[in-house]
């Protein structure tokens, strides 16, 4: 059990870091070659300041008729993307993480805090799932792929609680959520949770077509 | 909840392509179609996209089934193109025809769900771009093929003749010399200040637009001119086919006929969706950046005519008017503010809708689904109850519409549900009530 986790915690980590770093090079990379070859009359109309417009406004709830439109989505995402970066980057077990594999020393949440934001992640992602299977409007659209990265998300931090509530066999615990972790990270570029790098391309060229070109706006 | 395959109308040019497909030809002409001529922009929306759900509200036709998920646009894009793309055109002519019949009539591509969608996701783009294989396989609804037909014979969209085309002009100008003895329609003046371009159903039923138009340029002392040639008709339902070849062929001409004649620039009549084939698409299409010679909306140009005090409006239309915001050229170009301008100008009473500006619904005609003709109309009419809510909800009789189609969409949803409204084009009110000093 020691030796599985000490080569999940040890190599895999670095396998699974990059899987995620060229991973999303690659995509982004092959993306953008794509779109210089076939979308020259999109790419032409990129505008910086109506891009930094649309991702501004974007990023304040309740601001555009999207985040109108269904208040407890709206609720939900915030916290879900805020919490997750918050415990992915800044929990404590994360930070020594940090510390020990590149040397830098960071701040790091409080320990309890830690531990509601984990829970809010976990309650947000209850309610995306609720969602999909409640909601005909997304029911309708629902395919295994969208399960499949909602799983991918909630493992990582349902094993955490788990782990930190010394619930289960502590270091199968510990290992599982490491494991699930690095899934997460190195399958980031090539599932759904690929949104992550290239929202804001596609909300960037919104923004610039309708303010450049359109002169109104996308929200 | 419904699904497409409940609600299949049939159509002769959409039963007759398909009947030509087999699985094999359609797999070819998908993968071709997705290879060839998309890239980045639809791979991206396809994957960004989170299924959330949120762009539903967006569209007229969702609320207006009372939230029938078949109707959101990531579901209208989930059964059509992004299903071609995750089956690599896999899928039975069967299949071919609901998903034509998804993108030519349940989608006026009026970009209204990109206000709704977080991620900027254009759906519009991607039903365009189904409209586009559909073409490509030969299956598209019979009326709108045959305006595509009369686009590729004769340059315009209504198989105008070409001495039809003179004839009609020159008839206009007989009739209105009738209220001013000296007016002119002027034809192929070289280096005219502006060029006026109209589209094809103008000169086929609705004459007496162009003569308004000759009525306020004559009253404005505008020096203009309109072109003896093909190229004079602006509008484009080969943009809205999928026939991209003859888009291009069709804007070509357009602005070419205008530089011929060494014009300033082109004034074009009230239509949505030309403006959208001049300003957005077709000129993309040709490889210019930006127009290549200015062509501006009548909204614009009455704007112009009314600040300058060139046209004078004695006393204002006095019913109560709502104001209808044709989306190719709010949505499509920000003239929602000038529209006003233009509408407070020359109306007494103006009651705003909810939602309006560039949040405003759709007439449901646009995107050519009137286009497609009587066995649609239902389609649009019960789609777009949502408007039908508006409308009523101002309490007004006329209803300012400066979009042809929006006109024919309007009109038959207030038909429809019994609304009792007028649509107006600007044109028309102007015409009525402007001071006409050289009336006999």
């Amino acid at each position: 059990m020691h030796e599985l986790y000490n080569f999940v915690s040890g190599p895999l980590a670095w396998v699974a870091g990059a899987f995620f770093v060229l991973g999303s090079i690659y995509r982004l990379v092959s993306m953008y070659i794509l779109a210089k070859r076939k979308d020259g009359s999109s790419l032409e109309y990129m505008s910086l300041h109506y891009s930094l417009r649309s991702i501004i406004r974007w990023l304040i709830p309740f601001s555009t008729m999207g985040w109108k439109a269904d208040p407890l989505m709206t609720v939900t995402t915030f916290a879900f993307h805020i919490c997750f970066i918050a415990v992915a980057v800044f929990l404590s077990g994360h930070v020594v993480v940090w510390n020990t594999a590149f040397g830098f020393d960071m701040w790091s949440l409080p320990t309890q805090a830690g531990d509601i934001i984990s829970f809010v992640v976990i309650a947000a992602c209850a309610i995306f799932a609720l969602r999909r299977f409640m909601l005909p409007h997304v029911k309708n659209v629902t395919k295994p792929k969208d399960w499949f990265a909602l799983t991918l998300v909630v493992l990582p931090f349902l094993t955490g609680v788990l782990a930190y509530h010394q619930m289960g066999p502590s270091l199968l615990m510990t290992t599982l959520h490491i494991l699930s972790g690095e899934l997460l990270l190195a399958l980031i570029p090539f599932t759904r949770l690929s949104h992550a790098l290239f929202t804001v391309f596609t909300r960037a060229y919104m923004g610039s077509e309708f303010g450049a070109v359109r002169h109104t706006r996308d929200w | 909840m419904s699904h497409i395959s409940d609600r299949i109308i049939s159509d002769p040019g959409l039963e007759l392509g398909v009947a030509n497909l087999t699985t094999e030809r359609i797999e070819e002409v998908v993968n071709q179609a997705l290879k060839g001529e998309t890239g980045a922009k639809l791979k991206a929306y396809q994957e960004t996209c989170m299924r959330c759900g949120l762009c539903a509200q967006g569209c007229h036709f969702y609320v207006s089934h009372d939230g029938d998920p078949s109707y959101s646009p990531v579901s209208k894009a989930t059964e059509s193109i992004y299903e071609l793309m995750e089956k690599k055109g896999r899928v039975s002519p069967k299949r071919i025809y609901e998903m034509a019949q998804i993108a030519y009539t349940e989608c006026n591509l009026c970009k209204r769900c990109a206000h709704y969608c977080p991620v900027g996701i254009d759906t519009g783009y991607s039903m365009l771009v189904m409209r586009r294989i559909c073409h490509l396989l030969g299956v598209v609804p019979q009326y709108i093929l045959d305006t595509g037909n009369s686009h590729a014979t004769t340059m315009n969209q209504m198989w105008v003749k070409d001495d039809e085309w003179i004839d009609t002009l020159q008839w206009q100008e007989d009739e209105a010399r009738d209220e001013f003895s000296n007016i002119r329609i002027p034809l192929d003046k070289e280096g005219a200040d502006i060029y006026y371009s109209v589209i094809a159903p103008e000169p086929k039923f609705r004459t007496q637009l162009i003569y308004q138009a000759a009525a306020i340029f004559h009253e404005a002392g505008v020096d203009w001119t309109m072109p003896s040639t093909p190229g004079w008709d602006n509008s484009d339902m080969s943009m809205y086919i999928g026939d991209f070849e003859n888009m291009g062929r069709l804007k070509r001409s357009h602005y070419e006929s205008a530089q011929k004649l060494r014009v300033k620039r082109i004034v074009m009549g009230e239509c949505g969706h030309a403006y959208r084939s001049v300003y957005d698409m077709g000129n993309r299409w040709l490889g210019y950046r930006d127009m290549p010679i200015p062509v501006i909306h009548s909204v614009e140009y009455f704007w112009e005519l009314l600040t300058e005090g060139k046209i004078k409006i004695p006393k204002k239309f006095e019913h109560p008017v709502t104001i209808h915001d044709p989306c190719n050229i709010i949505r499509g170009m920000g003239l929602m503010d000038k529209l006003r301008d233009v509408t407070h100008m020359i109306c007494e009473n103006v009651v705003e809708m909810t939602p309006n500006r560039e949040h405003n619904y759709c007439c449901s005609a646009g995107g050519g689904v009137i286009n497609c003709g009587p066995p649609f109309r239902g389609t649009r009419v019960k789609g777009n109850k949502a408007k039908a809510d508006q409308l009523r909800n101002t309490g007004v009789s006329h209803v300012v519409c400066p979009c042809h189609n929006c006109h024919g969409g309007l009109e038959d949803i207030i038909d429809h549900y019994e609304l009792g409204m007028h649509p107006k084009f600007l044109g028309d009110i102007i015409y009525e009530i402007m001071e006409k000093t050289d009336a006999l």
